[in-house]
């Protein structure tokens, strides 16, 4: 299973939302996809976004101003 | 079934096209399926090398505020509308072009962006797919 990384750092509205979609899209059942990013409310977002397509949401954490969001399909 | 939005674009103005782009993009990413009809000024968005070329709703001075909407949109991080385009079409969103518009503009297939145009049609294919919508706009 591969782990797939995302940097939407410094991205606004809507990329980080649509990145995180791209390689979701890509991605095998089962694989990891991990966004890092900046804009606000992608960090409320992007579990919406995960919940409304029924995938997994592994984790949310924060570091400085830097969120991560950790989802499996 | 998945969740489906129709958006209309009329206008052809850079922060109307904008906008309907953020929302589609918005409701793809969301795991809707999407199509935006391009209809009358909005059309004019979808001749080739016409995209990024969109004028402003408001405050325009003859293409000076433009220029600063631009350099703002890209110090934010904004993509341009190309991009914009380029992934809507790759998460699987639908453009269809108006040809009744085609005809009262005198616009063939040749001049427009066939590569993402999913489809030619009329009124009665939007109202089709708005009546299977959950979400329906006219921009």
């Amino acid at each position: 299973m591969a782990e797939i990384k995302i940097d939407c750092i410094n991205k606004t509205c809507p990329v980080p939302l649509v990145e995180t979609r791209k390689a979701l899209r890509k991605a095998l059942k089962g694989d990891v996809v991990e966004v890092r990013g900046t804009h606000r409310s992608s960090k409320k977002e992007i579990p919406m976004a995960v919940k409304s397509m029924g995938l997994e949401l592994l984790s949310v954490e924060e570091e400085g101003n830097v969120w991560s969001i950790r989802i499996r399909k | 079934m998945n969740k489906k939005a129709t958006l209309i674009v009329h206008s052809g103005d850079l922060d109307k096209v904008m906008s309907a782009f953020v929302i589609g993009l918005g409701a793809l990413s969301m795991g809707m399926e999407v199509s935006i009809y391009f209809t009358f000024w909005g059309l004019e968005r979808l001749k080739k090398e016409m995209l990024d070329k969109a004028p402003l709703s408001r405050k325009g001075m003859f293409g000076l505020g433009r220029w600063m909407i631009r350099r703002k949109m890209k110090q934010a991080g904004v993509a341009s509308l190309d991009k914009m385009l380029s992934d809507f079409v790759e998460l699987g969103g639908k453009i269809l072009a108006c040809d009744m518009t085609m005809e009262i503009m005198g616009v063939n297939k040749e001049a427009l962006r066939d590569d993402v145009i999913s489809d030619y049609c009329g009124v009665g294919t939007y109202i089709k797919e708005a009546m299977e919508s959950d979400i329906t706009l006219f921009i």
